[in-house]
């Protein structure tokens, strides 16, 4: 029973990790305005290209190979990569004022498309291409705690770094667009463009700024689920887009919250993998429902978005002018 | 002389447009200055190139004596001027505090305690009421106003410009609107009111400025000024424009609108009591400052406009018995059997769809007919083949988005279809607005034509000299109230001016002729 529910959690944290990067780095985006519904082939081209940063530093350094390193231009390249999808998005949207909802799907089937394509080129005559020195260095566990606590040890400190740095990336990210000035700038924007540019502010600049952040640390999830709970595997199937397209869902869920995301990330990690852990607890789930039963994220989706509008509360809302283009009124 | 402000020549066109003509006025410093005119007079723009969303094309702007660049808000800010926007730019979701602070790129920590108390202290010297920590939602019109003129004053503005400051304000919240100005006036600042109203500019200013057509006429002091003396500036002399006029044909009662009243979204009456009748053969002029009913009243009667109370009824040609339309969709106005076409003031939002050709548009009047599944080409095409030889609208092909005509042709396509469908009842609002001498006759031609046909033209415009030229009777509107019905052939500019300021004690409408 225990060790059910404790890997049922474990698994949880690890896609609810991947959600949170996804979430936030939106989180962000849609605060400026912006609705990015690239965010899933970003995490995809996030994703390879920290697999690739990992996998090349590690065949080109051999015996002196050093985590740190390792890390660090995994992460970076990551960070980068990702960005500079981002940035084609704020090109289109921002400075050509292009439909977001057109340029985001795009963007999405853009960077499935080209991590597959970059996959299979490296890949080449091999079936499956690991990096798996990296994997460990980016599943190195907290090393006492995880040893020296009982029970908390197994479910709380058994990760690698990136899930506990997604916990800090939410809590700045609350702190930034909450309690900093230059944050209340960037939801003004989101809310009501016109008046921010009255009081002066660059959109332009805030829009670019934020969205390429945002994106660069979706990219993040992307890194995570490849060299960390995929056990450093690169494989082209669609795992990360299903969880990008979920942490879309997970910014309405959060009401536009970083800090909502992270119990509400845990949640819907554990709603997605309820169908394999629930027969073990004695819930036989029928072949036929598994995949109803994996969709309950997007139910209770639907439900926080029913009980919001419900509630109406402004501040639950979405940023009031997401999804639209801002130019300067001209007569 | 210690001028706060000095404009000297500024000039600023839009394309064609010249909406400011060289310019020249000053303000001096702790006095209130009136800037008076009629719409479009340029006053908005001209203070907008004061508060930096417009840039001159020509002329100096001086603050303080020095000849000064303004390029953005954030050049006016820092000069110490601060505008108060006729339509407020506040972020909903915010605080009163979060909105003062907001743009501003103080340095150190983001303390909102501090910024509280500031802002009480701004408060207490002027005599403002406001809460910092109240949601923006959650304020009236007067307190969002307020913390509008907070924020600029927060900002450390000594020239505070206030574009229809009282357009939205009750009598009381005007008195006390009034006196805080006052006191920032005795503070020594600098306050400019764009308004159009005479008796505050009279009771509130030092001096009037006043502009015609974009341009400067001259500024009174305004205890030497009188309201006649000030409406004779602001309309200016008349001007012959030698519209046709032919007599009304045997008028009848078309459309009798009866205590009609709209409530907006702020809960302000923008209809007030409104009766009137329309005459079948007549051409029935709206004068007003803008946004006192008249685009209200239209959609009242089209069927788009929630009514409070009231009744439109209409009386079809050679019945006596009439019919209510109020309470009715367009389509069901329609299906009763009403022959109305509107020209609306929004041509391409409410009146066609621009990315459609002539055809297309041509269908949206008769989409309902027949019962044929596949749609009827022919007979749209030919009816905009025929608007477009008739009206001489220039189009490259019948199926070139209207968007891309030019503002005539659009205009042109519009008025043509809503005449085609042999209107009992023919509205339109600013009609000519942005076009050209040309085809501004045009659409007189083919008003007086109607006319003639025994329609019922209702004809709101904002150029006076054209509703006396073109109206048989003229309706004035003052603030969403009916303040009188005048004779287009022997009424006076003076005279319609004075009543579309000053609203009589006695605003009942008429339908008495």
């Amino acid at each position: 029973m225990f060790s059910t529910i404790a890997a049922w959690f474990s698994r949880t944290v690890m896609f609810g990790t991947v959600m949170m990067y996804g979430c936030v780095g939106e989180t962000i985006t849609e605060r400026s305005g912006n609705l990015n519904l690239g965010i899933p082939g970003i995490m995809c081209i996030g994703g390879f290209a920290g697999f690739a940063g990992g996998y090349f530093y590690e065949r080109a350094a051999g015996d002196s190979y050093n985590g740190l390193i390792c890390v660090l231009l995994a992460v970076v390249s990551s960070f980068i990569a990702a960005m500079l999808v981002g940035l084609i998005y704020c090109f289109f949207t921002i400075t050509l004022r292009a439909n977001q909802n057109v340029t985001g799907l795009t963007i999405t089937i853009f960077g499935v498309g080209l991590s597959k394509f970059l996959g299979t080129l490296v890949m080449g005559e091999q079936t499956t291409i690991v990096a798996s020195r990296a994997h460990d260095t980016f599943s190195t566990r907290i090393p006492w705690l995880y040893e020296n606590v009982p029970y908390l040890g197994e479910l709380v400190f058994s990760y690698g770094f990136l899930v506990y740095l997604a916990i800090f990336v939410c809590v700045g990210a609350s702190l930034f667009l909450f309690r900093t000035k230059t944050g209340l700038n960037l939801r003004a924007i989101g809310e009501n463009p016109a008046t921010a540019d009255a009081a002066g502010i660059n959109i332009t600049r805030y829009k670019y700024l934020s969205i390429c952040i945002g994106t660069g640390i979706s990219g993040l999830g992307g890194l995570y689920y490849v060299l960390d709970y995929n056990r450093g595997m690169w494989v082209t199937e669609n795992g990360i887009e299903a969880l990008g397209w979920l942490a879309v869902a997970l910014v309405i869920f959060t009401t536009w919250r970083p800090m909502n995301a992270i119990w509400g990330a845990i949640l819907f990690g554990f709603l997605s993998w309820a169908y394999q852990f629930l027969p073990n607890l004695g819930v036989t789930i029928p072949n036929y429902a598994i995949n109803l039963v994996q969709a309950l994220p997007y139910v209770v989706t639907i439900f926080v978005l029913v009980i919001v509008s419900l509630r109406k509360k402004r501040e639950n809302q979405a940023p009031q002018s997401l999804g639209l283009p801002y130019f300067r009124e001209e007569r | 002389m210690d001028f706060a402000v000095e404009l000297r020549n500024v000039t600023k066109r839009f394309g064609k447009v010249t909406a400011n003509n060289g310019v020249s006025f000053s303000v001096r410093r702790g006095e209130i200055l009136s800037l008076l005119g009629e719409n479009g007079s340029g006053k908005t723009t001209l203070m907008n190139m004061l508060s930096g969303i417009y840039y001159p094309d020509e002329g100096q702007i001086l603050v303080g004596g020095k000849e000064v660049t303004i390029s953005s808000p954030k050049d006016a800010f820092a000069l110490g001027i601060g505008m108060i926007h006729q339509h407020f730019k506040l972020v909903d979701v915010f605080t009163a505090a979060e909105n003062v602070v907001l743009g501003l790129d103080e340095k150190g920590k983001f303390d909102r305690k501090a910024i509280s108390d500031k802002i009480r202290k701004i408060c207490d010297a002027y005599g403002f009421e406001l809460d910092p920590d109240q949601k923006v939602y959650n304020m009236s019109v007067s307190q969002k106003q307020t913390l509008e003129i907070i924020k600029v004053l927060y900002r450390g503005a000594d020239i505070l410009i206030l574009d229809e400051p009282t357009a939205v304000l009750t009598p009381q919240e005007t008195e006390k609107l009034f006196s805080v100005i006052k006191n920032m006036r005795d503070d020594g600042k600098s306050i400019i009111i764009i308004t159009h109203k005479l008796h505050e500019v009279l009771s509130v200013s030092d001096r009037v400025a006043i502009l015609r057509r974009g341009e400067y006429v001259d500024t009174v002091e305004t205890s030497t000024a009188t309201e006649l003396m000030l409406t004779e500036m602001m309309v200016g002399k008349k001007v012959s424009l030698n519209i046709d006029r032919p007599d009304p044909v045997d008028p009848v009662e078309r459309i009798r609108v009866e205590g009609l009243t709209c409530v907006n979204s702020d809960g302000i009456k923008i209809l007030d009591n409104v009766s009137f009748t329309a005459n079948g053969g007549e051409i029935l002029g709206i004068a007003g400052i803008s946004g006192c009913g008249q685009k209200e009243l239209l959609e009242a009667i089209a069927g788009l406009q929630k009514v409070e109370s009231g009744s439109v009824e209409y009386f079809m040609p050679g019945e006596t018995e009439s019919r209510q339309l109020i309470g009715k969709s367009p389509k069901q106005i329609r299906r009763l059997g009403v022959a109305l076409s509107f020209v609306p003031e929004d041509r391409l939002g409410m009146g066609l769809v621009g990315s459609m050709g002539m055809t297309g548009n041509m269908m949206l009047k008769n989409y309902n007919e027949g019962f044929n599944f596949f749609l009827d080409n022919k007979h749209p095409k030919e009816l905009a083949e025929e608007i477009r030889e008739e009206l001489e609208v220039i189009t490259p092909s019948l199926n070139t988005p209207v968007r891309r005509l030019s503002g005539g042709n659009i205009q042109k396509v519009l008025v043509g279809r809503e005449i085609a469908s042999a209107p009992a009842v023919l509205m339109t609002a600013y009609a000519v607005r942005g076009l050209d001498i040309n085809t501004s006759y045009t659409i007189y031609r083919l008003l007086n034509e109607q006319k003639k046909k025994g329609v019922a033209v209702i004809y709101v415009g904002e150029d006076l000299d054209v509703l006396l030229e073109l109206s048989d009777k003229i309706l004035v509107l003052c603030g969403g109230k009916v303040n009188g019905v005048v004779n287009g052939r022997d009424a006076t500019k003076e005279q319609i001016g004075m009543m579309m300021t000053n609203l009589s004690s006695e605003s009942e409408g008429g339908s008495d002729e």
